[in-house]
């Protein structure tokens, strides 16, 4: 396993704020890896200094195992594709796509060759004398990609790249994005705020927060096991219960008016183990309403307030008790599935082993 | 951007009717046959601008007046370059400061200005000639080429210099590349504006010329030979014209500089 990025406790900061402060991580080579946050979290700047563009205050980037302490953007065995894709207005798309080419000794038949390859590889064939101006956002995406791809870095930096298109197109890049990377194998370093895209294309995802970095992990470890509750909130959607836990051999002993008596195991649980205060995450499509006709000892029951449709989902508001708030319970509209209305009465069953516990 | 009401129409019409009238008179008797300013015209000749075919000294002072009008639109062009490249992409101490007193010019009498550099020049023991005149035309013009180039340098994103670096270039290769080309609206307009306004220039080239006349001081001159006066308002004329065209141009190459496509997206 070759970490072909490593980043050792970097911290920059600008003026008083602390942009990135004492980050580690260690990219794998080949992988296609995203740094996932809310705005001013950090990524951007993280991906800037891996890039050459900032300065680290303290803390060293090494790529390949070279420091690049000191070394200038244009000599980084980096290239990168910037959010408002930065193409070269005055430059039709070969001039664009072969403009780094310039500097290296290639002929022109070897430079032809190459600009051919890789306007097929993003799907832009016969759009070489295009003029800048010309082309629709989407198209602009991938000249940017193409005008990186060539120079053939060891390491593609995306920042952002999908956030001014258009949900559908946004969707069609995330799956020409991954299968690009798999293709060529270089390895991806992609920042984004929108987790759908993280865990869609990545194969692994740091989260940040206010300038470090909070979890490591794949997709779905990252969905399934929230390494805490800011994580477990900005990742999806999850209902939080507070309740009161005592220690056991087995696991976390919760005694809830919402969930019943039950036991959740250690591996499921972060932070201090002695604290007696928890919090009770589950995901809302791990809830599934049952109907009040069916057998239902020991199910909870409540009443639906809201109702959202979302096409593929619907999502019900359902109250379980005075002192606690609503769950949100997700619902697949698929074949066979039931409809509910507002003010039904409704048992809900529950996956104990999608439970997360955060101790406070 | 809502539509202007009738009075402001009025207003700045008469206005421009007000500015620009007197300067009309030039042509107007430029092209009447009477050696005496005065109305009533007395008829259309094109004798004075004939005339001005055979003033040697005219075309000496004409041919100073390009070398000093060219000179110093292009050194102030490249400094302004330099000081707004630093202006707009560098955060420096003393940077507001310098930048005032760079465009001081602009806002100080022309004839302090001139009498302060003839002082200063002739304490530093240098001579006066065209050389003098181009520096103090520079001081002038330096204030119009960093205005410029800041609108020039402001409209090309910063994102499209990094990508340029990114894919290999030097800075160097950078600014030949990408940020000439697409500043160079701007760096026309300033040489343009530049131009006219040292061809235009009296106060300066005044105090600052030693035996060498520039143009317009050579029209002051001419003032004293009321037979001349025709031939001069001719000349007056040809200025006019010229100034007004080069003026147009580089207009129009500002607004290329500030709403060309040096924007992204």
């Amino acid at each position: 396993m070759n970490n072909l990025v490593k980043v050792q406790n970097v911290s920059k900061s600008f003026g008083e704020v602390n942009a990135v402060n004492g980050v580690s991580l260690e990219i794998e080579q080949g992988k296609f890896f995203s740094l996932l946050g809310p705005s001013g979290c950090g990524k951007t700047t993280l991906l800037r200094l891996i890039a050459g563009f900032e300065i680290p205050k303290s803390g060293k980037i090494l790529i390949d195992n070279k420091s690049m302490d000191g070394v200038e953007p244009n000599l980084r065995p980096t290239n990168m594709v910037f959010q408002n894709y930065a193409i070269f207005p005055h430059l039709n798309v070969e001039q664009n796509v072969s403009y780094g080419l310039r500097k290296k000794n290639i002929s022109k038949d070897e430079k032809d060759e190459m600009i051919s390859q890789v306007l097929e590889l993003v799907n832009l064939t016969g759009l070489n004398q295009r003029s800048a101006n010309a082309l629709s956002g989407g198209q602009k995406q991938r000249v940017a990609l193409a005008r990186a791809l060539i120079l053939k870095p060891k390491v593609l930096l995306l920042d952002e790249p999908l956030s001014a298109l258009d949900k559908k197109l946004r969707e069609q890049m995330q799956l020409e994005l991954r299968h690009l990377q798999r293709a060529v194998g270089i390895t991806f370093i992609l920042v984004t705020h929108d987790q759908e895209e993280a865990l869609t294309m990545s194969d692994k995802v740091a989260v940040m927060f206010d300038g470090e970095v909070e979890q490591v992990d794949s997709p779905r470890k990252l969905y399934e096991r929230p390494a805490s509750q800011r994580v477990a909130s900005f990742i999806g959607d999850m209902n939080f219960i507070n309740e009161k836990a005592l220690e056991t051999k087995q696991g976390l002993k919760v005694n809830s008016e919402i969930l019943g008596e039950i036991v959740i195991p250690k591996n499921q649980v972060s932070g201090n183990l002695s604290n007696k205060k928890i919090i009770i995450g589950i995901r809302p499509e791990m809830i599934s309403i049952v109907s009040n006709n069916f057998d239902s000892k020991g199910l909870i029951s409540g009443k639906i307030t809201d109702i959202s449709y979302f096409g593929i989902t619907t999502y019900y508001k359902i109250e379980c008790g005075p002192n606690a708030e609503a769950l949100s319970v997700s619902a697949q509209n698929s074949f066979g599935q039931m409809d509910y209305k507002i003010g039904e009465i409704v048992k809900l069953k529950m996956d104990v082993n999608s439970l997360v516990g955060f101790l406070e | 951007m809502t539509r202007p009401s009738k009075y402001l129409k009025i207003f700045a019409y008469t206005y421009l009717v007000f500015l620009y009238a007197p300067a009309l008179l030039l042509p107007i008797f430029s092209f009447n046959s009477s050696q005496i300013i005065a109305f009533p015209l007395t008829g259309f000749t094109l004798h004075w601008f004939e005339t001005l075919l055979y003033q040697s000294t005219l075309h000496e002072a004409l041919r100073n007046s390009l070398i000093v009008a060219v000179s110093s639109s292009i050194l102030a062009t490249i400094l302004g370059i330099l000081a707004s490249r630093s202006a707009t992409r560098y955060d420096f101490t003393g940077k507001q400061i310098s930048l005032t007193f760079i465009l001081a010019p602009l806002v100080l009498p022309e004839i302090i200005v001139g009498v302060a550099l003839l002082i200063v020049l002739i304490q530093l023991g240098l001579s006066l000639n065209l050389w003098s005149v181009v520096l103090g035309h520079t001081l002038l013009i330096m204030p119009f080429s960093i205005l410029i180039m800041n609108s020039a340098f402001n409209n090309l994103d910063i994102s499209l210099e990094e990508a340029s670096m990114d894919l290999g270039e030097n800075q160097f290769g950078t600014f030949y590349r990408i940020i000439l080309p697409l500043v160079f609206p701007g760096i026309m307009a300033s040489l343009l504006i530049g131009f006219t306004l040292s061809l235009d220039e009296f106060i300066i080239a005044f105090f600052l010329t030693g035996t060498d006349t520039t143009l317009p001081v050579y029209i002051w001159a001419q003032f004293r030979f009321p037979k001349k006066l025709p031939t001069t308002m001719a000349l007056g004329t040809l200025l006019l014209v010229t100034s007004f065209l080069l003026l147009s141009l580089s207009e129009y190459f500002r607004r290329r500089a500030v709403n060309s496509r040096s924007s992204v997206l």
